[in-house]
């Protein structure tokens, strides 16, 4: 009994001794950081994915990062690099278009497809082709190195402090470009800085949860946060932290649970989002009275 | 004219002419607009109107001629300057506070995020610009859950908060129901009058503006003219101006009203400028 209690990962109310267990594998402890970093950049990006409406345009990012990433693959070089390159050159041309972004989902739609075209013809000239494909398909968040670690802090500094920087500027152009133009702000530019920086944090975000469930790490905590505060510097807060939750737990779950961290923490933000839903429908509901197509009727007749 | 008075002036425009692409809008257009003047714009969809703004914000140089805002050439991002354009309702879905929106007219321009010495004095005049356009009781909602007239009081308000000396107004009543219309006229007027304000308002229908306007600013056929509403506001000239026919009605206490606009302002097709 105690030599199956060695082997077998500890989980109980001692929390001091919960914590240690979790990061007594360098595994875990690069998994940890790797994963906060990746969570924190993509929590602050994906609130102003959001309100720009670029949630689409953000995941045709992330499987045109695919094409890249199996392309880097085939010929030698590091997965982050491809993923890099094919990011950000298809994110500066999705900038350049800024405002009419929003309607070309068609157009992104047949660039995506293409690119996961050129993925598969890339994994079909490479050997080995099914673990790489899952791997960029899913996320490697275990198999985390040091060097990447590295990396993955400096792309999330950069990508922090740039948001940082534009902050305001980027909030006024996203909910009204026009003014903003008139008012000296550089629209076009600010939206291909935007978009690069949405590249970098997408090949990042990569690595934690892969291509496809890109979106539980950039869309779903800002959406969440948007049902639950209309001040965009506490929607920025409340996203970035619940996408540091989302990944922790998933990490944590996956560690005492044989099955993939991505499902872990898709999973926990596709529940999260339900019970947003539900809690911010009841509020409604209760501060504009019961039933609701009543109130409405009365304010409509009121004098 | 002398040249104080030009430099006077609010806007002086000479011999001004705009394209939009390669194409010619309108040209010869040579005005002068006093300091305080409520301007109403008119002209039929398509002839030039904002345009004619986008000129006025430095967003387009003029294709000939010189042009004059506050005795400097247009240039984009000046704060003397507010600006509502024009546009359909905001999206619903927007998450963001009537308050936080009408302080990016404060500094939302500005690089980086607000510091908090500097909130105060922000939050002081935002507070100041809601207060301006009547907005308290909605300002902390969200802007894209406000009704039409709500949206257009705080983006009033954001255009206010820099304490700009022109508002450029791009069909603010479109859309709003009569009284709607007739509450933001008689708000945009009283400002005008308190704060100083130089006005330019493009709209279809000049009914709601009657009591408020000083001078009519026309755009049609290519060209640009100024002039007082009795000269403008009479049937053969706004026949002339929208190519369809037009009547002027008067009533027993002077009060007028335009019947025919209304069909005019029916087709809503895109302006060229945009």
């Amino acid at each position: 009994m105690t030599g199956l209690l060695l082997i077998m990962p500890y989980f109980g109310w001692d929390l001091v001794r919960d914590v240690q267990e979790l990061f007594r594998y360098p595994f875990m402890q690069h998994a940890f950081e790797a994963g906060t970093i990746v969570a924190l950049t993509a929590g602050v990006i994906g609130y102003f994915v959001v309100v720009r409406g670029l949630s689409f345009a953000a995941h045709a990012l992330s499987h045109i990062g695919f094409a890249g990433g199996t392309g880097a693959v085939l010929l030698g070089l590091p997965l982050i690099g491809g993923l890099l390159v094919f990011t950000i050159a298809a994110g500066a041309v999705m900038g350049a278009l800024g405002q009419r972004l929003r309607g070309r989902d068609v157009t992104i739609g047949i660039v995506m497809a293409w690119s996961l075209g050129l993925g598969v013809l890339f994994l079909a000239l490479f050997n080995g082709a099914a673990s790489t494909a899952v791997s960029i398909l899913f996320g490697t968040i275990l198999g985390i190195a040091t060097r990447d670690v590295v990396l993955t802090a400096i792309a999330g500094a950069i990508t922090l402090v740039a948001l940082a920087a534009m902050y305001r500027p980027l909030l006024f152009a996203s909910l009204d470009d026009e003014v903003a133009q008139a008012k000296g702000v550089p629209v076009q530019a600010l939206s291909i800085a935007f978009m690069v920086i949405l590249a970098i944090a997408v090949s990042e975000a990569v690595q934690v949860v892969g291509v496809l469930l890109i979106f539980a790490l950039i869309v779903t905590p800002a959406a969440i946060a948007e049902r639950f505060t209309i001040r965009p510097s506490r929607g920025l807060l409340l996203s970035a932290t619940l996408a540091v939750l989302f990944t922790w737990a998933g990490l944590t779950i996956a560690y005492y649970l044989p099955y993939p961290v991505s499902f872990f923490i898709t999973t926990i933000a596709f529940w999260s989002y339900l019970l947003a839903r539900l809690v911010s429908s009841l509020r409604l509901r209760v501060a504009t009275g019961f039933p609701r197509p009543w109130r409405e009727e009365q304010f409509r007749h009121s004098p | 004219m002398a040249p104080s008075d030009r430099a006077r002036a609010a806007i002086v425009a000479d011999d001004v002419a705009a394209t939009y692409g390669r194409r010619l809008i309108w040209r010869g257009a040579s005005f002068t607009i006093e300091p305080g003047e409520f301007i109403v714009v008119l002209g039929p969809n398509g002839s030039g109107k904002s345009t004619l703004f986008r000129l006025l914000l430095g967003l387009i140089p003029p294709a000939a001629g010189t042009l004059a805002v506050l005795g400097q050439r247009p240039r984009r991002g000046n704060a003397q300057v507010g600006y509502v354009p024009q546009r359909r309702e905001l999206d619903r879905d927007t998450p963001v506070r009537g308050r936080d929106f009408v302080h990016l007219g404060f500094d939302g321009h500005r690089w980086g995020f607000e510091l908090p010495g500097v909130a105060r004095a922000a939050h002081r005049q935002v507070d100041e610009a809601i207060e301006a356009v009547n907005a308290e009781p909605y300002a902390d909602r969200s802007i894209g859950r406000l009704s039409g007239g709500e949206q257009q009081r705080l983006l009033l308000a954001q255009a206010l908060v820099g304490n700009p000396r022109l508002l450029l107004l791009d069909e603010p009543l479109a859309s709003l129901d009569l009284r709607n219309q007739v509450g933001i006229s008689e708000l945009v007027a009283s400002l005008a009058r308190t704060l100083q304000l130089t006005v330019l308002l493009i709209a279809h229908d000049i009914n709601p503006l009657l009591p408020v306007v000083d001078r009519v600013l026309y755009v049609a056929h290519g060209g640009v003219a100024i002039g007082k509403p009795v000269d403008v506001i009479t049937g053969p000239t706004l026949s002339r101006l929208y190519g369809s026919p037009i009547e002027v009605l008067h009533d027993s206490h002077g009060h007028m009203f335009v019947v025919g606009l209304e069909a005019e302002s029916g087709h809503h097709e895109a302006e060229p400028a945009r």
